[in-house]
């Protein structure tokens, strides 16, 4: 049986990209606790176009966790109070009757606010851009297992590729680095021998052009926390060592 | 007024891209990984001289002779091959030096971050990060500052009337013996301590060492760090304000082992 709840939001309302924001109560009643946490939103914006209001822009795509679209930051947790999950699968079960919710946007100097809840994440795409890809000759698909991986190398490319890019990593850190998503892009294309041909260069050019743009990691661990696909710290730890290692492998060795 | 949509193609960086490229190996330096990893190599040395210099204090208990002997042995270091003092002269470079960039690489990551980060109005609510990770910033300059006290008390006795040169027992008996140098020595080790907590498990995950078959035990490896460090540096000052460690010539093994019959004591 589902229930209904009422809900406090302070949500962040800001009309553009150089628009000041700030914080505005909204009061949403008659929530099904069955609804996800963007289906209350939907809910609050059809009352809002009803009465007249701007509605509250927010990004959302799949809604089954997998795209990476959705991320808010809902009391001050990138993606909310539930571990492992994106916005879209935080249901507001996982609240109680009456409760306060602050909704902000990711805030990093790179993830600039485009209107209310919809930040710029272009940044993360320019770190794939520099080099996330691997190099193959296009035609007839290769046949299956033509290369053998060990199955637990497999299994860590594959926990590494679970990223959805929503940039919750860079949300929740305290310094905004974006650590754990390069780190993920990097390594399940490291760790895989498709990959090692660029493996140094790639290295290299993510890592720098991640420098660029995010801060720099410090270690605490909360990205790992907030991420809905779980990725491990370890992916930092790898990431840092394939960096040291490329910029010895690529330094200029004459001329 | 709602603004248009325009979506802004890629954010300007906020940390300028490197024109100016140094020459290898110092182009290592220039980045943001690169210089963790120096943190964590200095960090590491730095930590090697903490352990090593609290084991040498504990001479401390033996007695004012073997402390002086001990302190003789640093300055003997290497005299069948290079002069007196020098190979401790080496080592002293080499800890300023780890110093030097150790400091200089946090002050220039720490205005990294800082440029990338934006505040949440409604705040961050960290979930993993602990007290040790939060406060490295504050905990690095309480180190420093007292670091700096701690020379100018026991080497170069600028603080210390009774400072003689050349005594370092008397020399720390004199100076913890007033209850607020104890005191500051007390919240700087406990600064310490929570630097090495933090910087132990974080240094491993800077170099890149990392195998899930034994990171566990990385966790454990800094807490018994932090530990040993804390309970044996706390353990001068507090010694010394209780009067077991004190200047009347007798060690404290010899007063827990001989009683207070025996007289030792070779010291003026």
């Amino acid at each position: 049986m589902s229930r209904t709840c009422n809900f406090t939001l302070d949500v962040w309302r800001q009309a553009g990209p150089t628009a000041e924001g700030k914080l505005v109560a909204y009061e949403v009643n008659d929530i099904s606790t069955d609804a996800s946490f963007l289906e209350m939103l939907d809910v609050l914006n059809e009352r809002l176009i009803e009465s007249g209001e701007e509605p509250i822009v927010f990004e959302s795509d799949c809604r089954e966790g997998i795209c990476g679209t959705c991320g808010l930051m809902i009391n001050g947790q990138a993606h909310g109070p539930q571990k492992g999950t994106a916005t879209c699968q935080l249901h507001m079960r996982s609240f109680n009757d009456g409760d306060h919710i602050v909704v902000e946007p990711w805030r990093a100097t790179s993830f600039p606010v485009l209107r209310d809840l919809a930040v710029d994440r272009s940044a993360l795409d320019a770190i794939v851009a520099a080099g996330g890809y691997i190099t193959v000759n296009t035609g007839a698909a290769p046949d299956a297992n033509l290369i053998p991986i060990p199955k637990t190398t497999a299994d860590t490319a594959f926990d590494a590729a679970a990223c959805i890019g929503c940039g919750a990593c860079v949300a929740a850190c305290p310094n905004s680095a974006a650590q754990l998503f390069a780190a993920a892009k990097l390594q399940h294309l490291n760790l895989l021998p498709q990959g090692q041909a660029e493996r140094w260069s790639r290295t290299e050019a993510m890592v720098e052009t991640m420098e660029a743009f995010f801060g720099s990691c410090t270690n605490h661990g909360e990205c790992e926390e907030a991420c809905p696909k779980e990725i491990s710290v370890d992916f930092i730890a790898w990431a840092n060592r394939d960096f040291i290692k490329a910029k010895v492998k690529n330094r200029k060795l004459a001329g | 007024m709602v603004q248009p949509l325009a979506r802004v193609s890629t954010p300007p960086p906020v940390r300028s891209m490197m024109n100016s490229r140094l020459p290898w190996p110092l182009s290592i330096y220039q980045t943001a990984v690169g210089k963790k990893w120096v943190m964590g190599l200095t960090g590491l040395a730095l930590l090697g001289f903490v352990v090593v210099h609290m084991i040498g204090n504990l001479h401390l208990y033996e007695g004012p002779r073997q402390v002086h002997e001990y302190a003789e042995t640093l300055r003997n270091l290497g005299t069948d091959v290079i002069p007196r003092t020098w190979a401790l002269w080496c080592l002293r470079i080499g800890l300023i030096a780890a110093f030097g960039l150790h400091i200089h690489s946090a002050y220039s990551l720490t205005r990294m971050s800082m440029n990338a980060d934006q505040r949440y109005v409604g705040g961050r609510n960290y979930i993993v990060a602990n007290f040790a990770s939060r406060t490295m910033r504050w905990t690095g300059p309480i180190i420093g500052l007292y670091l700096f006290y701690h020379l100018a008390d026991l080497t170069w006795g600028w603080f210390n009337p009774d400072f003689v040169r050349g005594d370092p027992y008397h020399n720390v008996v004199e100076s913890l013996s007033s209850l607020p140098v104890a005191i500051i020595y007390i919240v700087a080790n406990v600064a310490l301590a929570v630097h090495i907590f933090h910087g132990t498990w974080s240094m491993f995950q800077s170099l890149g060492i990392n195998s899930p078959r034994y990171n566990h035990l990385r966790r454990y490896l800094a807490g018994g760090l932090a530990g040993i460090i804390l309970v044996g540096n706390l353990s001068f000052p507090i010694f010394v304000q209780a009067g077991v460690i004190d200047d009347d010539g007798r060690s404290f093994l010899e007063e827990l082992f001989h009683g207070e019959s025996v007289s030792g004591g070779e010291h003026q």
